[in-house]
């Protein structure tokens, strides 16, 4: 049994670091800024409940692992919430997401209308 | 690297992010230090709420940094100088941990091994902060009300017709209302928490103190400023500040009145180590009050202020 929670502890904290490489990646390669708040609000709110889940398997149950549990759910709920506050925010400051149609930049007004 | 990115860089909503990043960092460098209260108050004044604060201010100021318009060679010398002095004399300091340095030798050795019975907590940090060196958290503690005072001075509390409650700068808020309303009385809960369990674990007044504004700003980012006023008046704030260093110097005088010396807890009970919970437990009551409303002031300070346009 404490085999099998150590090979799971230690895969959950392997995927999550390859996806908070990923993001990092995504952070530094996308071209836009609501792609690269996308990419990082994505990956890293997988890659933290993922790594702490990891840390949680190898503690037994107490008032320490409450508090990762707490925390765990936390940063589930306020992650996305920053990601779409930074959005909501530039959108409001006038930046528009990149569009692209053949190849060109064709900008876009900001309405939603196709 | 990240100071010296803050200092090149001139574009000032990136440097202030930077220094959010910096006080993160110095946070992490503190736990690896084992000063697990330090990294505590360093996350949370400077990783949290200093960030707040710096971008609010930067709402009043330009984003860009003005250049210099001569190069100042006077300043850079001096400045030189001193550098040098100061790192000429961190050579002869003692290596961190050396058993033989005198930080260790006179008063350490006594609040190590006698801390735990005259005081009676299990954290000697606040046991030090409170107790023993209570006289020093005074002198924070009105550092901070001066700190407040000093901002109503100059900048005030602008009230205007704009900041109605209900109405907030961004439009509709349907995500950030749902997620925030839950959210806020948990921040407030842990940081009652805080306040009362840094006798056992890390935290403690200072701590509590920015949890608690932290609470109140994103209620203030959120639903906007007049809602937020609506719910602390910026009136309260400065009596809740004097409230807070009087509940700290009422227990020192108190004591005087005892027949003690200043902030001698043991004159607060019949038993000594009582008398020492009871006052370490009033005067970082004190401590949180205080630097709740000072943070709070100075955040409705600045975003009370508008460039005029």
């Amino acid at each position: 049994m404490t085999v099998i929670l150590e090979w799971l502890s230690g895969l959950c904290l392997l995927l999550g670091g390859v996806l908070c490489i990923s993001g990092g990646v995504g952070l530094l390669r996308m071209p836009d800024f609501f792609s690269r708040v996308h990419a990082s609000g994505v990956t890293e709110t997988l890659a933290a409940p993922l790594l702490l889940s990891g840390l949680l398997l190898q503690m037994e149950l107490s008032l320490d692992s409450v508090k990762v549990i707490m925390i765990l759910i936390l940063v589930l709920a306020t992650n996305p919430t920053a990601t779409h506050a930074m959005a909501k925010a530039t959108l409001h400051g006038g930046q528009r997401p990149l569009e692209f149609a053949n190849g060109k930049d064709i900008g876009g007004d900001g309405s939603s209308k196709p | 690297m990240i100071a010296v990115a803050a200092i090149l860089l001139s574009d000032l909503f990136a440097v202030v992010m930077l220094f959010g990043v910096y006080s993160l960092l110095t946070a992490a460098l503190f736990m690896d230090l084992d000063a697990v209260d330090v990294a505590f108050t360093e996350a949370a004044v400077g990783a949290g709420v200093t960030t707040v604060l710096m971008l609010s201010s930067l709402h009043l100021t330009k984003r860009w940094e003005a250049l210099p318009r001569r190069k100042p060679l006077l300043g850079l010398l001096v400045i030189g100088i001193t550098g040098a002095a100061l790192v000429y004399a961190v050579l002869d300091a003692p290596l961190l941990g050396d058993p033989t340095a005198p930080v260790h030798q006179h008063v350490t050795p006594r609040y190590l091994e006698q801390g735990a019975e005259e005081v009676g907590m299990p954290n000697l940090v606040t046991a030090v902060l409170a107790s023993y060196r209570g006289y020093d958290t005074f002198g924070e503690t009105v550092v901070i009300f001066t700190a407040g005072l000093a901002v109503l001075l100059l900048l005030g509390i602008h009230e205007d017709a704009r900041m109605r409650p209900g109405v907030s700068a961004i439009g509709d808020q349907v995500v950030l209302r749902s997620v925030v309303k839950p959210l806020l009385p948990l921040i407030l809960l842990f940081g009652l928490y805080v306040q009362f369990h840094g006798d056992f674990g890390a935290g403690g007044g200072f701590q509590a103190g920015v949890i608690f504004a932290t609470a109140f700003v994103l209620y203030d980012l959120v639903f906007g400023d007049g809602s937020a006023r609506a719910v602390v008046p910026p009136g309260w704030l400065h009596r809740l500040a004097a409230l807070g260093v009087l509940i700290y110097g009422g227990v020192g005088v108190y004591s005087l009145l005892a027949g003690k010396a200043f902030l001698d807890y043991s004159a607060l009970a019949a038993d000594p180590v009582h008398g020492q919970h009871l006052g370490v437990l009033l005067v970082e009551l004190g401590v949180g009050i205080a630097v709740f409303s000072v943070v709070l002031l100075i955040f409705y300070a600045f975003s009370g202020r508008s460039r005029r346009r």
